[in-house]
């Protein structure tokens, strides 16, 4: 399971980087949420995947009996979605606006800063 | 819960609430930016007063203890980094005042800079690596929308390249971070730095610590990262400026030392040798870079990542003295930094102009400005006795007891280079004529020339009497290499909780 979940991680990384790469601002935007998706994925998996057992305390134990499931990864992502999500749609509007303002979505044409 | 610990967090926090409760009145707004500041610097110092008396302090959020709740801790560096972003926080709410355009003040400038302080203290105070991941993230939107604010064209072509490389660095640490949990199961600083040592995978430990250095190094501007920040500094208002090439390309610097000094301390020879290289390459890079400008903002970005690179050169050589240079650095660095940048939107006010070829006369005409300027800029390139000099003493004094020769050859070499881009400003914007008369814009001068000359002030304090801040900087140096005492803060706290 976790030898498949590599291999996903490993690509949405590559298609994130690939995809900041291009010259297209809409590819940026793609590129960025993939690589959040990458690493909200990464937490997920690297933190050991446990089927079948919640981290739930049974009647009568003091606590829950191992092997069970991590709730923190899940918490954790939990968060960096929520903030994804925000940082995503102010991009968005960020680039739009951007757009409009230059009239240009190749990034090689937004120069006009760099000399 | 200590509210000493939690008060620079909270003040701007309620500033900026109460800020938003008063949407669109910018006279509330600019009374509560004023007070926010100030009572910031103020908590600040007695948080200083504090450690410096009574040694590391920490605090759980919510009264859970450590390593399952959230840690808060002041050790000397964090609480000297909190007084600083309380200094720079005041002189730019000042300083604002004066410099800012209605238009923006009415859109949320000022709650938007308050945001950002209560991310950046949080950074500074935070003792949980997901936790500080959280502040990173508080600090950039603000800082997204504070260099986008007013959509002016280079604005936004600036802003995109802000926003793409940060968010990059923030994927990336995300990633740094799940890793390290995966690796050791847990997230609280002083408990990982106690794992960490026992976790026999040196492999394991070598590749988290370049992904965090890749990370922060983003976010600190050193090589071969740092080009979104020439191409994004220069673009918003001069106080936006201001405040993030003082203060926040070295929160990226204190993540790096925080993370180098208290995780990562296995193979120092690779990882603290590595960083040595990228500190001198990270100074002459940036100092080329320099050379090469003709705009004045765009001089003085590039000379900060030059200067970020004395502050790693500590890190790297890592010896007390170093860190000491590196503590010591970060403090004088900030305060000139972003005096030089106050100093250039008051010449564009009385000029019109960041251009070199357009400026000049100003000795003429404003010699008190002349002299504002040269007290920064002779700090900058290190001449004694402003605090500057002693800042790269100690460094080079370091680097030669450990016979690093070549990084002390090159720290001096760049510090000529420095005093050489200093020269030129001098040269085309105060000496020679200026090409075309221009009608100054005195309005509210006053409002950014007192934070100026404030800041010039401690700059001269801080030259003249060097001592009581080196042995300052020489205690927060030896708490960083010495994390006992910064873990038994966090335990105890813990303890006193069960």
């Amino acid at each position: 399971m976790e030898f498949i979940w590599a291999i996903v991680i490993g690509v949405l990384y590559a298609a994130g980087l690939y995809m900041i790469m291009r010259r297209s601002i809409v590819k940026i935007i793609l590129g960025l949420s993939f690589l959040g998706y990458a690493a909200n994925l990464l937490i997920f998996v690297v933190a050991r995947l446990t089927r079948g057992n919640p981290p739930l305390v049974p009647n009568g134990a003091e606590a829950p009996i191992p092997p069970y499931a991590d709730p923190l990864p899940q918490a954790l992502i939990l968060t960096a979605i929520v903030i994804g999500f925000g940082v995503q749609a102010f991009t968005i509007v960020l680039f739009r606006r951007a757009y409009r303002s230059c009239g240009a979505d190749d990034i090689d044409e937004l120069r006009t800063t760099e000399h | 819960m200590d509210f000493l610990l939690m008060a620079p967090v909270l003040i701007p926090f309620v500033t900026g609430i109460l800020m938003l409760l008063f949407w669109g009145q910018r006279d509330v707004h600019r009374i509560l930016n004023v007070a926010g500041a100030a009572l910031l610097l103020t908590a600040a110092i007695v948080l200083l007063d504090s450690v410096a008396r009574h040694g590391v302090q920490a605090t759980q959020l919510g009264n859970w203890p450590a390593p399952f709740g959230i840690s808060f801790v002041a050790d000397l560096f964090s609480a000297i980094m909190v007084v600083i972003t309380g200094l720079t926080a005041l002189a730019v709410a000042v300083y604002s005042l004066g410099s800012m355009d209605e238009a923006r003040e009415r859109f949320g400038y000022y709650p938007l800079l308050h945001i950002m302080f209560m991310g950046i203290c949080g950074a500074f105070l935070t003792g949980d690596i997901f936790n500080l991941y959280v502040w990173f993230e508080v600090l950039l939107m603000s800082s997204f929308v504070l260099i986008a604010l007013g959509g002016e064209r280079a604005q936004l072509e600036g802003s995109i390249k802000y926003v793409t490389l940060n968010l990059l660095s923030s994927a990336l640490f995300l990633s740094a971070v799940g890793i390290l949990y995966g690796a050791v199961g847990t997230l609280n600083m002083a408990d990982l730095a106690q794992q960490l040592a026992l976790l026999d995978q040196p492999g394991m430990v070598l590749t988290l610590a370049m992904l965090f250095l890749v990370a922060f190094g983003i976010k600190a501007a050193i090589f071969p990262l740092f080009a979104w920040l020439p191409a994004s500094y220069h673009t918003p208002p001069i106080a936006v400026s201001a405040i993030f090439a003082g203060l926040l390309t070295k929160v990226g610097v204190y993540a790096l030392i925080r993370v180098f000094s208290l995780l990562f301390v296995q193979n120092i020879a690779l990882t603290h040798g590595l960083i040595l290289i990228l500190a001198g390459l990270t100074m002459v890079s940036g100092v080329l870079g320099a050379v090469a400008q003709n705009e004045f903002r765009r001089i003085l970005s590039f000379h900060i990542i030059s200067q970020i690179g004395y502050m790693i050169m500590g890190l790297g050589l890592f010896t007390p003295l170093a860190m000491a240079g590196a503590v010591f650095y970060i403090i004088h660095h900030i305060i000139v930094k972003m005096n030089l940048f106050l100093v250039s939107g008051i010449v564009h006010r009385l000029r019109g102009s960041y251009e070199l070829k357009d400026l000049g006369d100003v000795y003429k005409t404003y010699p008190w400005l002349a002299i504002l300027f040269l007290i920064p800029a002779f700090s900058l390139a290190g001449f004694p006795p402003l605090s500057g000099f002693w800042a790269k003493l100690m460094l080079v004094q370091a680097g030669l007891q450990v016979k690093q020769y070549v990084i002390v050859a090159v720290s001096l070499i760049v510090s000529l280079l420095t005093a050489f881009s200093m020269t030129k400003i001098w040269a085309e914007a105060f000496w020679k004529q200026a090409p075309a008369p221009h009608q100054p814009n005195t309005q509210h001068l006053t409002l950014m020339v007192a934070p100026v000359v404030g800041l010039a002030l401690v700059t001269a304090v801080i030259g003249l009497s060097a001592q009581p801040f080196f042995d300052l900087a020489q205690r927060a140096a030896n708490q960083l290499l010495d994390p006992a005492e910064y873990i038994a803060a966090v335990q105890s706290a813990s303890l006193a909780l069960r």
